[in-house]
C-alpha cells in the first residue's frame, strides 16, 4: 500500500517536471567537502539566493561536489555535459580545477561563468568567447595591494606566498604595482601551517611592512602567529585571508589589517544592501566576497536570459557580454577578454559588536582591468 | 594586535641589523641570533610532532596496526578544545577536554572497529582507518559547520620573552617546547618504570606470550590506543591555538608523523622523540637556509622558488638517507 503511494507520487512528480519544461540548465561544480568547503558553500548559497529572488522557474541548477580534486571536477563536467545536458557551467573555486575543466567545456559549446577562479591563461592566450569571469583575474587583488603599499608609504616590504601557480601570480601581481624595495621574498609550502621560520626572517630583515597571500587556513595560522611574534609592522593582503568565513577564526589578530577586495559588505548601493540583508536573513550569517560573486554570477545569467534564449548562442553571448545587471559591486563591465573591469577597494578589519568584519577605507585601483587582455584575441 | 603604520620593528641588538639585500647569504649577514631562533622553531615543531608520533608508534609497535585515523584524533582534540574554550573561556579546561574527548573517541573506535582489524593484514587496516578519516571529517563538519573555529592561546602566554643573547622568542612556543619535553620524559618513565609499561613492552615483543601469562590483552590494547589518542588530541589543541582549527587539519601532520616513526624506528618511543626533533629541525632549517643558499648563484625569485621546492622535499630525503644506512630506522629493533 505504502509502496503504491510512493510510486504514484513519483509518477506525479515526473509528469509535473516534464510538463513544466526547463528552459535553461546550469551545472554547478564546486567544493562542498574537505578543507576548502567554506568557499564553495558561500558561492552556492549566493548563487541560489539570486535564483530564488528572481522568482523564475525556468532555471534548473544541478549542484555537485568536486572535493577540490581536478580529476573529480573533470568527471563531473563530463557527466553534466553528456548526460545532464546542461547549457551553462559554473561554480569552480580553484584555478587548477578551472584549468582542467573550462577549456574542454567551452570547446563543447557550453558557456562557463566563473564565480571565483581567474587563472591568467584564461584571461590571455587561452581566452574563449564562451568563458566569462564574474569575479576577478587572479592577479587583480594583489595588484591593488601593491598600489596600496605605495600609497601607504611602504618602502621595504617582505612578501610571501605559497609555492604554487596562484602564489607566483600573487607575488608577480603585487610587484607589478609596488614601487618600493623588497626586504625579502619567500615561497612557503602549500598547506603549510607553521610560519615561525618565515616570521623570524621577517623580524631579521628589517622590513617596514608585510604582504602575504595565504588563502584559507594558511592565512589564519600566519596571522595568529604573526600577531604573537612581537613584530610590529603593518600587514597587507588580498581579501582571501580576511573573508567573513575565516575572520572569526583569526579573531583579534586580524584587527586593523588592510586587505584588498572587489567587494565589501559596506559598498553603498541598493543591490548590495538588499543582498547583505537577505543573505543574512536566509542563511543566518554574513555573506563573504565569495557569496557576492556567486550572487552576481546568477544575476548575470538571469540578465542574459531576459534578452536571449540560450539555444541562440550568439545572442546569448552578446547578452552576457553586456553585463546588464545590478551588481553588488556597483559599476561592473566586461573587458574585451570577458574579465571584469571594476574598482578594487582597500578594506580594514574591524569589530562590529561580537563579529569581526571589514569596512572600506579607500579605493585601491579604479576601473581596474587585468594585465593579460592584450594577449586575448576576442 | 595594533598595527601602527610606519612603525618599524625596533631592533634590540646590533647583530640583528643585518644589511641584507633580500637575504643574501653572505657569511656575516647570517645572523647567529636568527639561526638560534630557527633552531628553537625547529625544536618546537619537533616536540609537537612527537606527541603525534608517540601514539602512532605505540599502536603500531604493540598492536601491529597502521592507524590512518590518528590525524582525525588530532582534529577531534582541537575541535573539542575550541568548543570548550568558547564555552568556558578557560584554556586549561580546553586542554583537559581535548585529552578526554580524544581518549573517549579512541576507546570507542578501538572497541567497535579497530579491534576487528588486529588480525587482518595491513591493507585492510589502511582501508578501514581511511574510511574512519572520511567519517570523522564529514561528521565534524556536520556538527561544527564548514568554517574554521576560533581557538587562541591564553593571554598569560601571549607575547614574547627575552632569552639570553638578546633573542626574543614567543612565550607560547617556548611553553610548547617545555610541555612536549615534559610529556616525553613522563612517557619514558611510564614505559620503563611502571607495571603497565612493562606490559606494553612485553606486548611489543610477544603478544601471544603475555596473553598466556594472564594479562588481559584486549584491555591493554584499549588502554594503549586511548593513550595514543589522548596525546594526539592534546597536540591538536596545543597547535590549534596558533594555527587553524579546521576539518582536515590532521592529515598533513599524520604524514609527517609517519615519516617520524619510520626514521625513529617503528615501536620505539625514544626513536619517535629523536626522529621528531630531526624532522622538525630539518624542515625548519631547510625552509630557512635552502632559498638563501640558492640565491648565491641564482636570480632571487628563482632561488626562493627552487629553494622552497627543495625544502619541502628535505624531510623525505632525510628519511631516505636514514633508511639507506639503517633500514629499520634509528632505533628499530633487530
Amino acid at each position: 500500500m505504502k509502496l503504491k503511494h510512493i510510486l504514484m507520487a513519483a509518477c506525479a512528480a515526473m509528469i509535473s517536471t516534464s510538463v513544466q519544461a526547463e528552459d535553461l540548465k546550469v551545472g554547478m561544480i564546486t567544493t562542498l567537502s574537505g578543507g576548502g568547503a567554506g568557499l564553495g558553500i558561500d558561492v552556492r548559497d549566493g548563487f541560489m539566493l539570486a535564483i530564488e529572488q528572481s522568482g523564475r522557474n525556468d532555471i534548473e541548477v544541478v549542484i555537485e561536489d568536486d572535493q577540490r580534486k581536478p580529476d573529480v571536477a573533470v568527471q563531473l563536467a563530463d557527466k553534466m555535459i553528456q548526460s545532464e545536458k546542461v547549457d551553462v557551467l559554473t561554480g569552480i573555486i580553484w584555478s587548477n580545477l578551472a584549468m582542467a575543466v573550462v577549456p574542454a567545456a567551452v570547446a563543447q559549446d557550453k558557456f562557463y561563468l566563473s564565480p571565483n577562479a581567474g587563472p591568467s591563461p584564461l584571461a590571455g592566450k587561452a581566452c574563449h568567447k564562451n568563458y566569462f569571469n564574474v569575479a576577478w583575474q587572479n592577479d587583480n587583488l594583489h595588484e591593488a595591494a601593491g598600489a596600496h603599499a605605495n600609497a601607504a608609504g611602504h618602502k621595504k616590504s617582505f612578501i610571501l606566498a605559497p609555492n604554487y601557480p596562484a602564489g607566483k601570480d600573487a607575488l608577480t601581481g603585487f610587484k607589478r604595482f609596488y614601487s618600493g624595495d623588497l626586504a625579502g621574498e619567500v615561497y612557503t609550502k602549500l598547506g603549510q601551517t607553521d610560519y615561525a621560520s618565515e616570521i623570524a626572517q621577517i623580524r631579521a630583515s628589517g622590513a617596514d611592512s608585510v604582504f602575504f597571500f595565504l588563502p584559507g587556513g594558511m592565512g589564519i595560522s600566519f596571522l595568529k602567529q604573526f600577531a604573537d611574534s612581537g613584530v610590529d609592522v603593518p600587514v597587507v593582503g588580498p581579501a582571501f585571508s580576511f573573508d567573513q568565513g575565516i575572520l572569526q577564526a583569526v579573531g583579534e589578530a586580524a584587527l586593523g589589517v588592510k586587505n584588498t577586495s572587489q567587494w565589501s559588505k559596506d559598498i553603498d548601493n541598493p543591490t548590495n544592501a538588499a543582498f547583505v540583508e537577505s543573505f543574512k536573513a536566509k542563511y543566518g550569517r554574513l555573506p563573504s566576497l565569495y557569496a557576492s560573486q556567486g550572487f552576481d554570477t546568477a544575476k548575470l545569467l538571469i540578465s542574459a536570459m531576459d534578452k536571449a534564449k540560450v539555444t541562440d548562442q550568439d545572442a546569448f553571448r552578446a547578452a552576457l557580454k553586456e553585463a546588464d545587471f545590478a551588481s553588488t559591486r556597483g559599476d561592473f563591465s566586461f573587458g574585451s577578454n570577458h574579465h571584469p573591469i571594476q574598482d578594487i577597494y582597500v578594506r580594514e578589519v574591524i569589530k562590529e559588536g561580537d563579529v569581526y568584519t571589514n569596512r572600506i577605507v579607500s579605493v585601491g585601483l579604479e576601473n581596474h582591468a587585468d594585465a593579460y587582455a592584450s594577449q586575448c584575441n576576442l | 594586535m595594533h598595527m601602527h603604520p610606519n612603525v618599524i620593528y625596533k631592533k634590540e641588538t646590533p647583530i640583528l641589523l643585518m644589511k641584507s639585500r633580500v637575504g643574501k647569504f653572505k657569511g656575516k649577514s647570517m645572523s647567529a641570533i636568527l639561526f638560534i631562533e630557527q633552531m628553537l622553531n625547529g625544536l618546537q615543531f619537533g616536540v609537537m610532532l612527537f606527541l603525534m608520533a608517540a601514539g602512532l608508534t605505540l599502536v603500531f609497535g604493540v598492536m601491529g596496526l597502521i592507524n590512518l585515523a590518528h590525524g582525525s584524533l588530532y582534529m577531534i582534540g582541537a575541535f573539542a578544545a575550541a568548543a570548550v574554550a568558547a564555552a568556558t573561556n578557560s584554556f586549561l579546561f580546553a586542554l583537559a577536554a581535548s585529552l578526554a574527548v580524544a581518549a573517549i573517541a579512541g576507546v570507542l573506535i578501538e572497541a567497535t572497529i579497530i579491534r576487528r582489524l588486529y588480525k587482518r593484514d595491513h591493507l585492510d587496516q589502511v582501508l578501514a582507518t581511511f574510511a574512519l578519516i572520511l567519517i570523522f571529517s564529514e561528521g565534524t563538519r556536520w556538527i561544527f559547520g564548514s568554517f574554521p573555529l576560533f581557538l587562541d592561546r591564553p593571554d598569560y602566554l601571549a607575547g614574547t620573552v627575552a632569552l639570553p643573547f638578546g633573542i626574543e622568542y614567543s612565550l607560547y612556543r617556548l611553553t610548547l617546547i617545555g610541555v612536549g619535553l615534559a610529556i616525553a620524559v613522563g612517557l619514558y618513565l611510564v614505559i620503563m618504570k611502571t607495571r603497565i609499561g612493562i606490559r606494553i613492552r612485553a606486548g611489543e615483543n610477544d603478544r601471544e606470550m603475555i596473553g598466556a601469562l594472564g594479562v588481559d590483552i584486549s584491555m591493554l590494547y584499549t588502554l594503549v590506543f586511548a593513550l595514543g589518542a589522548a596525546l594526539a588530541g592534546l597536540a591538536g589543541a596545543l597547535i590549534g591555538a596558533i594555527q587553524s582549527v579546521q576539518v582536515g587539519m590532521g592529515e598533513p601532520v599524520l604524514i609527517l608523523a609517519f615519516v617520524v616513526i619510520v626514521i625513529g624506528g617503528i615501536g620505539s618511543i625514544k626513536g619517535a622523540l629523536i626522529g621528531a626533533i630531526l624532522v622538525g629541525l630539518t624542515d625548519t632549517l631547510g625552509r630557512f637556509l635552502l632559498p638563501q643558499f640558492f640565491s648565491l648563484f641564482l636570480e632571487n625569485s628563482t632561488a626562493t622558488s627552487v629553494g622552497a621546492s627543495l625544502a619541502s622535499m628535505s624531510i623525505y630525503i632525510l628519511m631516505a638517507a636514514v633508511l639507506l644506512i639503517r633500514p629499520k630506522g634509528l632505533f628499530g629493533g633487530a
